[in-house]
């Protein structure tokens, strides 16, 4: 086996190697995303005093298998007159950017399976490319409905991209890299001095843009369901539609991993350092990967809370919400924080 | 063939390709997809150059707002192909002749640098090309620099100043007063005696 791998030539090996490390990264994501639909529907079942799903499988824990059987078996209708090509490229357009962009993400110190520097601006580039998914399938579906939910979604996301965008910036100038795992490591040092504390406002503008990138309830006026049917994806049945919601599921797991990434710390561990030298608990109180996934549950638990909880936003108020308040917002942050690291302000940009 | 050979070629056969595509189809939507999809081979092209802050700001900035916006407006409009193909013949001298001249400029300025067309040689393992642009554009380029900043905000306000006027007919609403509302404005509790 060892006398096979190495007669191989080396760029193959390369080739090999990256595609496995990416089926690590994916087989679990995707799974995350098919318990995630599970969770959302259990949660917000309790939360409305229901059981939620419980019939497939011991309290209902299959069901998510059997939802995909069923979008399998489906037949995928093409609409008339609609564009053949863009209306299937559409939904491997809103999937490839939200699964492309984990390459960057690390899961603990040192596990990434693209350390660039740009990682940032990576991710911040491709949450962009994926409202391209949505409008295509909006135009290719040659339907009113489609089309106005893609209008909707596209100028929403171009509208939240640019709060989110100076959120990023002000998140760069505090670890002053643009590679999320020195963005991590600019954090250590216990619980206040992460990120959350001294970009606090930045933190709610980053969290809510994101949900509004993601067209997450209370934003999602890009399917409202109550005017416009289903908005972009009202055409789409059986696996064309599941890839829209493995995306859009995707995309919401992407927007918790980086906020917890940017704001939160990481792999890092809320306790102090000496405690990870405690014997047994000490691998659990220390840094390590849990800590990354425990928080990144958490913020995907709040896209969850936030559906249950609020009512859709009215079409204007989100253009307010995007331009008048969260823009000027960032953009005096911006300005305080270039006071604070001229000053070396203690702790965090010193 | 090394394997970074082969990524550059294909990327570059689809940048090409893509490009060809962008004046050929007819349907405008797909034309501006072509573009997108030329801007983002491009970008690759530049990542291999190891000039990724430049790569990923072009598909950050041009496919994902400029190219957007683009197709926004496009998929709004109601095109008639037939009359855009009419003018073809009338206009194609004149394109060739810009074509010829482009094309020659290029071919000249190519051969006049032919020395130094090979490939650079990779940078150094600790090169970062995102923090050598930043160094460069706030030391030695500094004032250019900020003077370009300070161009586009004019550019951006007297945009904004152009569109921006009174409009007495629409129904906006402020949503803070619209909170502060109390129950004594809008409704007034009449007393009054039955008239049977």
């Amino acid at each position: 086996m060892m006398e096979l791998w190495t007669s191989l030539p080396e760029d193959l090996r390369t080739v090999v190697v990256i595609l496995l490390k990416i089926v690590v990264i994916l087989v679990p994501l995707m799974t995350a995303v098919a318990y995630t639909t599970f969770a959302e529907r259990k949660i917000i079942g309790y939360m409305q005093v229901r059981l939620g799903p419980n019939r497939v499988g011991p309290k209902g824990w299959l069901q998510p298998i059997a939802d995909a059987l069923k979008l399998l078996f489906k037949e995928v209708v093409v609409p008339t007159q609609s564009d053949r090509y863009l209306f299937f490229i559409a939904p491997v357009l809103s999937l490839g950017p939200s699964l492309a962009a984990w390459a960057v993400i690390p899961f603990n110190d040192g596990w990434v399976l693209a350390d660039v520097d740009a990682g940032l601006l990576y991710v911040l580039a491709l949450t962009s490319v994926g409202v391209y998914g949505v409008i295509i399938a909006g135009w290719a579906s040659n339907s009113k409905y489609a089309l106005l939910g893609a209008m909707r979604s596209a100028a929403q996301i171009v509208a939240y991209e640019i709060a989110m965008g100076f959120a990023l910036v002000c998140v760069l100038m505090a670890a002053g890299s643009l590679n999320l795992g020195d963005i991590v490591r600019g954090q250590t040092g216990g619980l206040l001095h992460w990120y959350w504390l001294p970009l606090l406002p930045i933190f709610g503008v980053y969290f809510i843009s994101g949900v509004a990138e993601t067209n997450r309830a209370p934003f999602d006026v890009a399917e409202g369901e109550s005017e416009i049917v289903a908005g972009f994806h009202v055409e789409y049945s059986g696996m064309a539609f599941a890839v829209f919601f493995l995306a859009e599921y995707a995309n919401m797991i992407l927007i918790s991993a980086l906020t917890a990434l940017m704001f939160w710390g990481g792999w890092l561990s809320p306790f102090p350092s000496a405690w990870a030298e405690w014997p047994v608990v000490g691998v659990v109180l220390g840094d390590g990967l849990h800590w990354f996934l425990l928080k990144t549950s958490f913020f995907l638990f709040c896209f969850l809370w936030f559906r249950a909880t609020f009512p859709r936003y009215r079409y204007d108020q989100i253009m307010r919400l995007g331009w008048k308040v969260f823009i000027p917002v960032t953009l005096v942050w911006i300005f305080l924080e270039g006071v604070a690291v001229a000053l070396k302000l203690e702790p965090w940009f010193a | 063939m090394s394997f970074t050979q082969f990524v550059f070629f294909v990327f570059a056969a689809v940048a090409v390709l893509s490009a060809a595509a962008v004046i050929t189809l007819r349907n405008p939507v797909h034309a501006v997809l072509s573009l997108v999809l030329t801007f983002f081979s491009t970008a690759a092209l530049w990542l291999l150059a190891e000039a990724e802050f430049l790569g990923i700001t072009l598909v950050l900035v041009y496919v994902g707002a400029v190219m957007v916006l683009f197709l926004f407006v496009v998929m709004m409009l109601d095109i008639n192909i037939a009359r855009m193909r009419e003018g073809f013949a009338r206009y194609l001298p004149f394109g060739l002749v810009v074509a010829l001249i482009m094309g020659a400029e290029l071919v000249l300025y190519v051969l006049s640098r032919a020395p130094d067309v090979a490939p650079p040689a990779p940078a150094a393992a600790g090169y970062s090309n995102t923090q050598a642009l930043g160094e460069a554009l706030y030391t030695q380029y500094l004032y250019p620099f900020e003077i370009a900043a300070a161009i586009l905000l004019v550019s951006i306000i007297a945009a904004i100043a152009l569109t921006l006027r009174r409009r007495p007919d629409t129904k906006y609403l402020n949503p803070a007063e619209q909170i502060r509302v109390r129950r004594a404005e809008r409704v007034r509790l009449v007393k009054m005696k039955s008239e049977s």
